[in-house]
């Protein structure tokens, strides 16, 4: 099942509605690496309150989406980790090192916004 | 007593020894029966005299013994001891909030099957091998009544202990808003594996209801931490993080310092203040809140 992504703004948003497949991840990975360039978006947000499980394979596809956007020159926020879910990625050591997490979506916007403002103040 | 037994098992055989221990039994029970208030009195009499049951008066003794010689009569007498285990039971939960000790109770049940068999003893003195066989019929179904009453005895303080337990754990992990978004966690005690999962447990579903953003978990009231738990703290660190909430850790004594520091416990992934002050403290800074005295503020603010 493909994952809408809508524009929100500078923003991406990619909500999660129910488990994904190893393909249907990497092809979110893409569409949203590829349409941080095209819509010139700052910052974008995968929202998981949807996934009660969050594997090796997903994790890792998640932090890599969010170092290869970082690249591309924006912010990614995951938003919406369960409380379980949390806890058993980090029994398996999955931990997405150097990823934004937030509790939610509206969290997740807020975090983004303080980036994109800092960022402006710098430059 | 061993000759006599060969002598009797080939008489015997086995189908016929089941039938005839029934009879022995229904004998048995009707002698139990006639003699009721004579031996149950005696009974009572034996257990003030070994000072057990000190913590209830005579007549409870009494009232106590007269329903236990009356189940202990019928278990012999029907073979089935759940009626036996629900009054152990019962018995067990009105008597151990006054101090009743395992000792006592097994006492008086070993007590009563002393009482019983030396009446056995009295009354088939003249016929020794019904003596013998009466016996064998007996002690096995009284060996298994003292049984019963110790197991459901103990079954009941272990009830009453785990009960305590779970009361002392609920009680024992707070998880405390003192600002908005801001949670503290103090830990006092000894962590164990259990414990330490329920910390997290609640911890992280304390985050969720209250949307914290930072979180100071306090472990000055904790003496020693081993790496399993170790490791499972640091794991709490990173699962809030998952949450998109900042932990800081707080009090760590110098031997839990040294400990994590011997286990290679990776420092960067864990932020700590050396007390719970500091760490509400740098909390409050995160949080963007900033705590001024009011005479500072000026008079006409």
């Amino acid at each position: 099942m493909a994952v809408p992504i809508l524009k929100q703004g500078p923003y991406l948003i990619a909500t999660i509605q129910s488990a994904l497949t190893d393909a249907d991840l990497v092809q979110l990975r893409d569409a949203l690496v590829g349409k941080v360039g095209s819509y010139r978006s700052s910052g974008v947000i995968v929202d998981v309150t949807a996934l009660d499980v969050l594997d090796s394979f997903a994790s890792r596809t998640l932090r890599d989406l969010a170092h290869m956007i970082r690249l591309r020159g924006a912010e990614t926020v995951i938003v919406g980790i369960q409380p379980e879910v949390a806890f058993t990625m980090v029994r398996l050591g999955l931990t997405l090192e150097g990823v934004a997490t937030a509790l939610e979506l509206e969290e997740g916007l807020f975090y983004l916004a303080q980036k994109l403002h800092s960022a402006r103040q710098e430059g | 007593m061993p000759e006599v037994r060969t002598s009797k098992t080939p008489v015997v055989p086995p189908q016929e020894a089941s039938e005839s221990t029934a009879t022995l039994l229904r004998e048995l029970v009707s002698h139990l029966r006639q003699n009721r208030t004579q031996l149950r009195q005696e009974w009572a009499h034996r257990i003030t005299e070994a000072k057990l049951l000190t913590a209830m008066s005579a007549d409870e003794i009494f009232t106590e013994a007269t329903a236990v010689y009356d189940q202990y009569v019928e278990a012999l007498e029907t073979g089935t001891f759940e009626a036996l285990q629900a009054y152990a039971r019962n018995l067990s939960e009105r008597i151990i909030p006054r101090g009743v000790e395992i000792h006592e109770v097994v006492g008086i049940v070993l007590l009563l099957r002393d009482v019983l068999a030396r009446s056995l003893f009295a009354k088939y003195q003249g016929d020794f091998a019904k003596l013998n066989r009466i016996l064998d019929a007996y002690e096995p179904a009284a060996n298994r009544i003292a049984n019963t009453v110790a197991v459901g005895f103990v079954q009941e303080r272990e009830r009453i202990i785990r009960e305590q337990q779970e009361a002392i754990r609920e009680l024992s992990t707070p998880v405390l808003q003192v600002r908005e978004r801001l949670l503290i966690l103090p830990i006092i005690g000894v962590i164990d594996p259990q414990r330490a999962r329920q910390l997290t447990e609640q911890l992280l579903r304390g985050i969720r209801t209250n949307r914290a953003k930072v979180v100071v978990i306090d472990i000055t009231g904790v003496a020693a931490m081993d790496s399993q738990i170790a490791n499972h703290l640091v794991q709490t660190v990173e699962a809030s993080r998952l949450l998109g909430a900042t932990v800081i850790v707080t009090g760590l004594s110098p031997e839990i310092a040294q400990t994590l520091v011997n286990i290679g416990v990776d420092l960067g992934k864990m932020s700590t203040v050396g007390d719970l002050q500091g760490g509400i403290e740098g909390a409050e800074r995160l949080l963007g809140y900033k705590v001024v005295p009011i005479k500072e503020q000026g008079p006409n603010t």
